[in-house]
């Protein structure tokens, strides 16, 4: 009986101690996963406001070893080029979700709605290949519209597989009251259930734009990049986040310097879309 | 006075629709499609052409990259994925095996470090966390995954690369001076630091997948363990036992990630399309020669070499994709 | 003496042919059976619906009589549901009708309120007329007025009519709702337990509401409330286990029902 009673005792305790070290192992995980993310934005924001300045946001880039200058061509160029994205992706994938969640209850809809998961798994550099193929080599030279197409085929997945999943959470009840009060189908969904959801789709296309905006190795050979002020989808255009690189991997001190500070404008410009985002999809009413 | 202007508006609107009654009924196309409705055809007709358009995407984008590398295809055949020289300059060989091995082998270092913390992150906000530190610290996974690989890669150049080659590559030299993972120069570029990023890049993905996976298990099943008398980690340990294929699942897309992790890693790996032990050597990943080379490609074989290498990365996300959907697919549904 | 008999159900027969063809029917229901999937919900019903009066259709939960209503409607296929038999409209087939058509000539009010959440309470009113084109300004906002009064709501949001149609009480929702599917002027309006989701005086202002609504409109009403059947309704349907098994006039049905299953029913022995 006692040497029963220690045993159980022995491996009571030694269940308790597994316990307890294991539960501290997983919340010192959570801490060590937050403090890359502490670090580098310690960083983008200490070198990166070094260089923020009004000419930043209002001069062309020097050449190499004259000071100063800023990146307005860059900050215009990434907008001109998630708006070309957003454009073409936002519609494809509203369209594309609202048929996964209205019709897509069959083979094919699963069939698509995998294609997309596996589509979000592309990696970006391939996206800019196939961009490359499909509008470079037949306009024979790089434009703002090629690195447009390959962030609209990024953006796609995600506002799809949002679209789709924000109408599944709309009471069914709308739909009905739609169709009770004898409104087409389609019209019941365009103007109620679309409309209803379409603060989580907003944040679907929000997500879609934002990683758009930080993409850079699609952009390398399709938008390529400009040093001179163009608006011109059909040519070269600059983005933030060609600079970075191309700032960042130069021998150059201030180019280097101001790699930071396009960092730091790249996230305080996402920052800033996710912003208007809230307020243009901010509801009339309190829900 | 009223009624009469009631009568009245609501005569208007039985007229309208007596009005579109006639009409709909009037269009001989609503007889051929067999509804009543021709808005609702066309709606179900237009969504479903983009729904195939995304399906055509998929396939034609395959298509695009052989189409386009069939000089590649020709020239080399199956040897280009176990030939070992890359040499655009001279002899115009390209075989893509460094390649392969540095996308394997940093993607590999990266799952070694993100795979057991990501695990931990997981069960820590699912399993033990209050709902209080939840919701904060999924936001701030989330943020992790949010900032552009081209800023990790900028961190990477000036802040993780130096403290490799100050202090932890010396470090590592003398510790394991006879090491063959330890040799060489110590750069501060190489694969060592290509795996530390992409640790940290796909530790967000495989945590926020792993914690939806651990989510979707049953609450029954964690009562059913404590009222046996399980403690906390037990409870987890039967939880992440029954999550294992979703687990396994998560982390393969990590693994996608990693491999087609393009911008951080070029700019840390030091792009030299060599095979070495040494993880402090420079490495080349498949991604990485695409967006270091493929605008100085000067011939069209060259050209073609690296639009194959495209299809094969391509070819390996997709598989590594599939698999990984399937598997956290498999487990979600299970408990549906 | 056989012989009579026999003239005798003919002639009964011919009548009850009339009957059914009648103005005094708005809707013939004939050997109506509803099916989800291969489940039969409901088994040769054959009732007829007389205008401008208030049907009240009762039984225990799982009797068939949410889909009764929505069969008539036709938002039974909606949900994937089939039907087999006859309902007529004015002695029209609604299964050739178009369905759009339809509804806008059968409304429906539900169990929950569930007005446009992102829609202001004048819009709610008109959003089947909007929706469908109708686009005249002045004549809309005569029938926001008009709709909503006769839903007994006027007074109580006419100075927000421009506030969202969500943020009002349960009752004041399931109001506009119905004030949402009078103003689209239909002829008949189905109600699937219109008031089970609301407190007592709302429930007693939306009673109030369907006594006087029934001056314009054929009205049919689901409820397992016998107490409100017997308030609103002129006449009672009891259904049970997918079949009618009493259809008649509201005092009789409550005061000395044919059928031992039904008086089980109404003095709560079961259900």
């Amino acid at each position: 009986m006692e040497v029963i009673n220690k045993a159980k005792s022995f491996t009571y305790y030694r269940r308790k101690v597994v316990n307890i070290i294991m539960l501290f192992f997983s919340f010192a995980a959570a801490i060590i996963t937050i403090i890359p993310l502490i670090l580098i934005f310690y960083y983008t924001i200490s070198q990166g406001i070094a260089h923020l300045n009004v000419d930043f946001f209002t001069k062309l880039p020097t050449p190499v070893g004259e000071p100063g200058g800023g990146m307005v061509n860059a900050i215009v160029g990434t907008l001109i080029l998630i708006g070309i994205g957003g454009a073409i992706g936002i519609p494809v994938g509203i369209m594309t979700g609202t048929y996964l969640s209205e019709f897509g209850k069959n083979k094919f809809g699963s069939l698509v709605r995998f294609l997309t998961d596996v589509l979000s798994g592309v990696p970006s550099i391939v996206v800019g290949v196939v961009a490359y193929t499909l509008v470079v080599i037949p306009m024979k030279h790089f434009s703002a519209l090629a690195g447009g197409v390959a962030l609209a085929i990024l953006m796609i997945p995600t506002i799809t597989r949002t679209t789709e999943e924000m109408i599944k959470l709309v009471p069914h009840s709308y739909r009905e009251a739609g169709l009770a009060l004898g409104i087409p189908k389609w019209k019941t969904t365009v103007m109620i259930v679309l409309k209803t959801a379409w603060k989580g789709i907003a944040t679907g296309i929000l997500l879609g734009l934002s990683r758009a905006a930080g993409e850079t190795a699609p952009l390398l050979f399709t938008a390529l990049g400009n040093r001179f002020w163009s608006t011109n989808i059909f040519q070269p255009i600059a983005s933030l986040t060609v600079y970075i690189y191309e700032y960042s991997t130069a021998p150059f001190k201030d180019w280097n310097d101001q790699a930071w500070t396009a960092a730091l404008v790249l996230i305080i410009l996402i920052s800033l879309l996710s912003l208007i985002f809230r307020i243009i999809t901010r509801s009339k009413y309190k829900t | 006075m009223d009624i009469v202007k009631d009568r009245e508006t609501f005569e208007k609107v039985q007229d309208y629709f007596k009005k579109s009654k006639e009409k709909k009924s009037s269009g001989f196309l609503n007889k051929i499609l067999g509804t009543n409705n021709l808005g609702d055809i066309i709606f179900e007709r237009l969504t479903l052409l983009f729904a195939v358009l995304v399906f055509l995407l998929v396939v034609f984008m395959a298509w695009e990259m052989y189409s386009h590398s069939t000089l590649s295809i020709k020239q080399f055949g199956w040897k280009f994925l176990i030939n070992s020289t890359w040499d655009p300059a001279v002899t115009q060989v390209f075989g893509a095996l460094p390649m392969i091995f540095g996308t394997m082998l940093s993607s590999f270092l990266g799952l070694l470090i993100a795979v057991p913390l990501g695990l931990s992150v997981a069960v820590f906000l699912s399993e033990l966390a209050p709902a209080w530190l939840e919701k904060p610290l999924s936001f701030l996974t989330e943020l992790l995954a949010g900032i552009p690989s081209v800023i990790y890669g900028l961190w990477g150049i000036f802040v993780l690369v130096p403290w490799l080659r100050d202090t932890v590559e010396p470090f590592l030299q003398n510790e394991f001076p006879n090491s063959p993972f330890f040799q060489g120069a110590p750069y501060g570029f190489g694969m060592l630091a290509a795996g530390l990023i992409l640790s940290i890049m796909v530790l967000p993905i495989i945590s926020s997948i792993s914690r939806d996976v651990l989510k979707s298990v049953p609450d029954t099943q964690r009562e059913a363990a404590f009222a046996l008398g399980a403690t906390r980690w037990e409870v987890t340990k039967i939880v992440l036992s029954n999550a294992r294929s979703g687990l396994f699942g998560a982390i393969m897309l990590g693994f996608g990630r990693a491999i087609g992790e393009t911008m951080a890693v070029t700019m840390v790996i030091g792009n030299r399309a060599q095979i070495s032990a040494s993880l402090l050597d420079p490495g080349y990943t498949m991604a990485s020669v695409l967006a270091n080379e493929f605008t100085e490609a000067t011939t069209d074989l060259y050209l073609n070499a690296l639009i194959e290498l495209a299809l094969v990365l391509f070819v390996i996300t997709i598989i590594v994709n599939m698999l990984a959907h399937l598997l956290v697919w498999s487990t979600e549904r299970k408990w549906k | 003496m056989d012989m009579k008999i026999h003239e005798q159900s003919e002639v009964a027969a011919a009548v009850e042919e009339i009957k059914v063809h009648s103005r005094e029917n708005k809707i013939s229901v004939k050997d109506l059976c509803a099916y989800f999937g291969k489940t039969k919900v409901l088994k040769n019903i054959t009732m007829d619906i007389p205008s401008k009066k208030v049907v009240a259709i009762i039984g225990p939960s799982g009797c068939g009589k949410s889909t009764f209503l929505r069969s008539i409607n036709r938002m039974h296929e909606v949900v994937g549901g089939t039907i087999t038999g006859s309902i007529l409209l004015d002695g029209e087939d609604v299964m050739k009708l178009d369905p759009v058509y339809l509804r806008r000539k059968i409304g429906m009010v539900f169990q929950k309120p569930n007005p446009f959440p992102t829609m202001s309470i004048a819009n709610n009113v008109v959003a089947g007329l909007k929706m469908n084109g109708f686009r005249n300004k002045k004549a809309l906002k005569g029938i926001v007025e008009k709709a909503l009064k006769q839903a007994a709501l006027w007074d109580e949001v006419k100075d927000n009519l421009n506030d969202s149609g969500a943020n009002i009480s349960g009752g004041q929702q399931q109001r506009l709702c119905i004030a949402r599917t009078i103003a689209v002027n239909p002829e008949v309006i189905l109600m699937d337990e219109p008031a089970s989701a609301l407190d007592p005086i709302s429930t007693a202002k939306v009673e109030e509401l369907i006594f006087e609504l029934k001056k314009d409109f054929t009205i049919i009403i689901v409820t397992h409330n016998m107490q409100q059947a017997a308030r609103v309704s002129d006449y009672t349907a009891f259904f049970y286990m997918g079949e009618l098994v009493e259809y008649s006039d509201t005092k009789k049905m409550f005061t000395a029902p044919d059928k031992k299953q039904t008086e089980d029913y109404i003095t709560g022995r079961f259900g």
